[in-house]
């Protein structure tokens, strides 16, 4: 079933086609990667999945049903979660505070949000962080702050932009076992990220972007072998060899 | 804490003198207006200079009250806050487009407003003539007792509401609205949720201040310096977004107000009555540049520092 299905999005900030007629859907169930060099539109394509940013044209359907013109509390409540690329800790609050306010999301009560809260934050494995400030965490700490953030609002579609940019290899291998972990509890991803350790080892597709426009599609085999994306990252040259 | 209540309950009793009493009714009302402007600018971020629209409106409401309508102007304590509530509602749907310093200019353009309409609008307001009305009692009691009363009603409103779900949506607006967005907080809801609540108890304060001064003009109850700049003096100085800060801060303010109106209570020469801008101004850059949580958001470094202790470990 498809869960997000994006048709022929374009967002257009004023001359300038930031994202340009890109079709993707992630199924239930499903890690999809969505790829491309610096300033190719991944994460305008996330702020307009999550509504920040009006859609130029084109449609998001999320569970057969359009989001577009939402506002992005909605979004959220919807069911679709996401994580920022630049880390926004709520950075005067503790890191349970941080997780308990997203909780409350889906509860009313202090107790019920805090409860959730602690598991989702056992569950990231920061459950000796959650009293600290979140401000005081290291980049690794924040990345997971932000993902732990996203699923205490119990979302059935999460957006990872980068999280795991500028994480050391041991956390790297935390990372993708989290990630790993976050589907296996039935929660679909819709993934940006550069390295290709990360995205090529957990990814089911890839959807390869370049200048707002889809270049190539499939499995991770493919989309690595494809000349438009290695012409992409690469050059012209090793396109052709 | 309840034997401080305790205390304030039988000051009066004990302290027969009018003048300390006006003082601490004072007192009282700059609680209740910094506690608001607390809840606003210091919990949920959104820094208001226009808090004299609120206190003015309040006021203002009281005193039409009596004068267009020919009943008591305690209505106006109750009516009062709603219609600042109401008030608030537009100041939001207009200033609440705008983030950060431009909702403070906002705002504060916005008292500007309203201090010339109710200048102008004279077959409401009586202009600069002002409103005077009978006060209902002789004696300060009574006035003590209900600005207490409010204060408290106030300042335990406000920690109920920062327990909750509410106090945690606020917060979160305040470090980050975008982030408070995608974390499904509906942030225009909750920051006018925030602005409704504070003015509402300025609304109330303001009509009491109609009450127990029984003259009011523009210039008073909007003033830009004597209402909105206090407001945010008194939380400063306190401590921004901590439950007693405005508290504490409507102590400092009102007391080196009252210390500077007096001359020192007539201690010193007649010209140092007009230095109290001065001193504000000194004491706002001290406070930034050494207590920037203010008094009690500090109070750990205040221990430190100025009486030798150990910080205790709780």
């Amino acid at each position: 079933m498809e869960l997000l299905e994006v048709k022929n999005l374009t967002k257009a900030f004023g001359g300038l086609l930031a994202v340009n007629d890109v079709s993707f859907h992630v199924d239930q169930g499903e890690i999809v990667g969505l790829i491309g060099p610096n300033g190719s539109g991944k994460t305008t394509t996330f702020n307009c999945i999550n509504q920040f940013f009006p859609v130029t044209s084109g449609d998001i359907l999320f569970k057969g049903k359009s989001i577009v013109g939402l506002k992005t509390y909605q979004i959220c409540h919807l069911g679709i979660g996401r994580t920022f690329q630049v880390v926004k800790p709520l950075a005067r609050m503790t890191v349970l505070e941080n997780v308990t306010a997203s909780a409350f999301c889906r509860v009313n009560s202090i107790k019920e949000a805090k409860d959730e809260a602690l598991r989702v934050l056992e569950f990231c494995n920061l459950s000796d962080q959650t009293d600290k400030l979140a401000r005081s965490l290291p980049i690794a700490g924040r990345k997971r702050l932000e993902i732990a953030r996203a699923l205490a609002t119990k979302p059935e579609l999460v957006l990872l932009d980068e999280t795991a940019a500028g994480l050391n290899s041991g956390e790297l291998d935390e990372a993708i076992d989290l990630i790993k972990k976050i589907r296996d509890n039935g929660v679909s991803i819709l993934i940006v990220e550069h390295i290709m350790k990360v995205i090529m080892t957990i990814s089911d597709r890839i959807h390869a972007i370049n200048f707002g426009q889809t270049i190539a599609e499939g499995t991770p085999q493919e989309v690595a072998n494809d000349p438009a994306v290695i012409e992409a990252y690469l050059g012209e040259q090793h396109a052709q060899g | 804490m309840i034997i401080l209540g305790i205390l304030f309950l039988i000051f009066p009793l004990v302290v027969r003198s009018s003048y300390y009493q006006h003082l601490v009714i004072i007192i009282f009302m700059w609680v209740v207006i910094g506690s608001s402007w607390n809840l606003l600018a210091g919990y949920t971020g959104q820094v208001s200079f226009g808090h004299a629209i609120f206190f003015g409106v309040g006021a203002y409401t009281a005193g039409i009250f009596v004068t267009k309508l020919g009943i008591s102007a305690w209505w106006g304590m109750v009516f009062g806050g709603f219609f600042s509530m109401f008030i608030g509602l537009f100041v939001g749907w207009v200033c609440f487009r705008l983030r950060g310093p431009y909702f403070a200019l906002a705002t504060l353009a916005g008292g500007e407003i309203i201090r010339l309409i109710a200048t102008n609008w004279e077959s409401l307001t009586d202009g600069m003539v002002g409103i005077l009305i009978i006060q209902s009692f002789m004696s300060k009691l009574p006035y003590y007792y209900i600005a207490f009363a409010l204060a408290v009603a106030c300042v335990y409103t406000i920690q109920l509401i920062m327990k909750s779900k509410w106090g945690y949506y606020f917060v979160s607006i305040r470090e980050d609205e975008d982030a408070a967005a995608s974390l499904g907080i509906n942030t225009t809801l909750y920051k006018n949720l925030s602005l409704l609540v504070s003015s509402f108890f300025t609304g109330m304060a303001g009509a009491f201040y109609m009450n127990y001064m029984a003259f009011i003009d523009p210039h008073v109850v909007f003033s830009l310096h004597y209402i909105s700049i206090m407001a945010i003096l008194v939380g400063i100085v306190g401590g921004v977004a901590t439950i007693w800060g405005p508290a504490v801060g409507a102590f400092v303010m009102v007391g080196l107000q009252e210390t500077f109106r007096s001359s020192f209570f007539g201690l010193a020469p007649k010209w140092t009555s007009q230095a109290h801008a001065l001193v504000f101004g000194l004491l706002v850059i001290f406070v930034i540049m050494f207590l920037a949580n203010g008094i009690v958001g500090d109070w750990q470094k205040i221990r430190r520092h100025v009486f030798k202790m150990k910080p205790s470990s709780s």
